[in-house]
């Protein structure tokens, strides 16, 4: 029995030779600006020469980190249980994160979100089957601004037990987060062999690491926390327009991340990802359902996999501002072009308006769409010919296949089945059922998966752990 | 063993989907000699509301539904020659049921034939392509409450309404029960028609014939 899995690729082996060595020739000649105190110290004791803020990085010490970059990250659950794998083509979803509103689905309207919001949506993501992973999806107004990063990882962790994408506004949140994650852990040493999150690192375009994202990367290093690299490069705006330019940028800047964490902690766990994207030349946004979007982000994991990294990207996002048939097909396309990148961790279910907007309606969607995606990726089973043969022998004596045995015993695992979410009943029983759009049954089924008891409770001294820490530094 | 258990194991190798059990099970009755009517109703048919229920529930799907319907059918056949003393099984009522004239396409019709029949209707399948003419002939000879005319095309619907135009014409209309089936078939068509009723797939359509008979 074997499987034929798809698959697809947009750069060759040769161009990928050519990004990679003209990225290295990037850091070499055009540097890179660095602001963060260890990271100069860091470099410097490399024997780089720091001028005008900027280190020259030569192509052999890229070389000589990226040996030394793991090429597999487990995560684990809150409860320290083994949950997902990064890495190969192995792929899994994550809520697009750090949106600055949600979609109010009772009103209507786009508005900032508070705590209230984020809890139902930790505790929705917790019942979603498709969704593996979970993420500090939104930022929230009813908490200090010194705490709305990582007072996120709070709720998350409190609500749902899966491993969380997240990430610092501010230096000294790392600490705080860390000992949040660290309550779910026995020792640092425990954490260290069980990730249970992982920290965005977002260089800014062109070429430049601030202070913050590089002391993320160190302080995760430090700790043998996985960090995922978001570089954003904006084709035509802040990156060439040619693809393959922002592609090389792309590399070039996720490469110092590279460097910096493997210097910070040889052998520190990373992930190679960006949320780039092409600028709108009528209306100056920059969207992630274009196309070209997601032609650059497959070309920047194709990089990653070429240099035996895991994978991240911001994809099956959409930039309508309604959960409509914009949004349907954007996740959708963007969905099933990352899954068949293989792409390890995607980022995106849930998101609209340029990563600004959480929609749980959009994320209940997505995650059926997800639902199909990975059927995709299971691919097409052989299970030994005559393929239809011996079946359709019998069809004259039974005039239908579905009492058939190979039907009773295959179509379980052959057939993906969506939740009411996706209609597929006759148009009668759909109009018995009050004619409802996709977005209202999502809205349904949402006010149904909020009220379920968790997947896993967290364990209640726990809980009262994460409590402690919190009233320990919410001022 | 209790009868009560027998019973209930003969429920479960429906719900199961056990065939072999289940004919075992058919036999031992038999052997038994046991009251077949009993063994029908308490232990077949009640293994069958259960599988109706699973569908109901979400659990079970078109292909359990067809294999529990069809394990039932083969234990029916075995067993109804064996009913005792002339007792004849009481059904929920008759069907005759085909696709008409002019369309092959009998998948439809076969299952809504299955349906019927695992929930305890008498069937009476015509197959396919049969003339408006010879459904008609059937349904009187076999004195059913209920006719079922399938069609898939277009074309070939139109032979439907023949069906109740026949019916009316020999003014035995308020004999029968007719109802549609098919993709292209719409409450407005079966208006248009005179027919009954419709049905979207094979478990409205047993809902539709029981609420036809008002049971």
């Amino acid at each position: 029995m074997t499987i034929i899995k798809p698959k697809i690729q947009i750069l060759d082996n040769d161009h990928k030779k050519l990004i990679f060595n003209e990225a290295k020739n990037i850091l070499k000649t055009q540097g890179v600006f660095i602001e963060n105190q260890e990271a100069i110290e860091l470099f410097s004791q490399q024997g780089l020469n720091y001028k005008e803020q900027r280190f020259y990085i030569p192509p052999d010490l890229v070389d000589k980190c990226l040996e030394s970059v793991p090429n597999e990250i487990i995560l684990y659950d809150r409860e320290g249980k083994e949950h997902i794998l990064l890495k190969d083509d192995q792929v899994h979803f994550d809520p697009g994160s750090a949106a600055i509103f949600i979609l109010d689905e009772k009103t209507g309207e786009i508005r900032e979100a508070i705590s209230k919001d984020f809890i139902r949506f930790s505790k929705i993501v917790e019942q979603l089957n498709y969704i593996e992973a979970q993420s500090t999806a939104l930022i929230y107004q009813d908490v200090p601004k010194d705490a709305q990063d990582w007072h996120r990882l709070f709720i998350s962790l409190s609500n749902c037990h899966k491993p969380v994408v997240t990430g610092t506004f501010r230096k000294d949140s790392f600490s705080i987060m860390r000992e949040i994650l660290l309550a779910c852990r026995l020792s640092e040493d425990d954490l260290a062999r069980k990730p249970l999150a992982i920290f965005d690192a977002c260089p800014s375009p062109p070429l430049k690491w601030s202070d913050l994202t590089t002391q993320s990367v160190i302080d995760a290093a430090k700790s043998m926390i996985p960090s995922e690299f978001v570089s954003m490069p904006l084709a035509g705006a802040s990156a060439p327009i040619a693809l393959l330019g922002s592609i090389t940028q792309h590399c070039a800047e996720t490469l110092v991340g590279v460097v910096i964490a493997q210097l910070a902690k040889r052998g520190a766990p990373l992930i190679w990802g960006g949320s780039p994207a092409v600028m709108d030349m009528k209306h100056g946004t920059t969207p992630m359902g274009a196309i070209e979007t997601m032609m650059i982000n497959i070309g920047d994991i194709e990089m990653g996999k070429f240099l035996k990294m895991p994978t991240h990207a911001y994809m099956s996002l959409s930039d309508a501002k309604i959960p409509d048939a914009q949004a349907g097909f954007e996740a959708g396309m963007g969905a099933l072009l990352a899954g068949l990148a293989g792409i390890n961790m995607i980022s995106g279910p849930g998101m609209l308006d340029f990563e600004s907007t959480q929609s749980i309606e959009k994320l209940l969607i997505d995650n059926e769409i997800i639902g199909m995606v990975k059927r995709f990726l299971q691919g097409i089973e052989d299970y030994g010919s005559p393929f239809a043969l011996d079946i359709l022998k019998d069809f004259g004596e039974k005039e239908e296949l579905l009492s058939h045995p190979s039907t009773l015993k295959l179509f379980r695992k052959e057939l993906f089945f969506p939740s009411s979410i996706i209609d597929r009943k006759t148009r009668d029983s759909w109009k018995k059922l009050g004619s409802k759009s996709a977005r209202k049954r999502a809205r349904e089924e949402a006010n149904k998966l909020s009220n379920k008891t968790p997947i896993k409770p967290i364990d209640e001294s726990l809980a009262k752990e994460l409590k402690l820490i919190v009233s320990k530094y919410l001022r | 063993m209790s009868q009560e258990k027998f019973y209930e194991e003969i429920s479960d190798a429906i719900v199961n989907l056990h065939e072999d059990k289940a004919i075992e099970l058919a036999n031992k009755a038999i052997g038994k000699n046991l009251n077949i009517l009993n063994v029908i109703e308490e232990g077949f048919g009640a293994g069958i509301r259960r599988v109706g229920e699973l569908w109901d529930a979400g659990e079970f799907f078109l292909p359990e539904l067809m294999r529990g319907a069809k394990i039932m059918q083969d234990c029916l056949d075995l067993l109804i020659p064996h009913l005792q003393g002339g007792i004849e099984r009481k059904t929920l009522g008759k069907v005759v049921i085909a696709t008409i004239e002019g369309d092959i396409h009998s998948i439809g019709k076969t299952i809504v034939a299955t349906m019927l029949r695992a929930y305890g209707f008498e069937v009476y399948d015509l197959g396919a392509d049969v003339p408006a003419e010879k459904i008609i002939e059937e349904a009187i000879e076999k004195n059913v409450d209920i006719i079922g005319v399938s069609a898939l095309l277009t074309t070939t619907m139109l032979g439907q309404k023949k069906v109740v135009e026949i019916l009316k014409k020999r003014g035995i209309s308020n004999k029968f029960k007719v109802i549609l089936g098919g993709a292209p078939v719409t409450s407005k068509w079966v208006e248009e028609c005179g027919a009954d009723g419709y049905a979207g797939n094979a478990v409205e359509a047993v809902e539709l014939a029981k609420s036809l008979l008002h049971i």
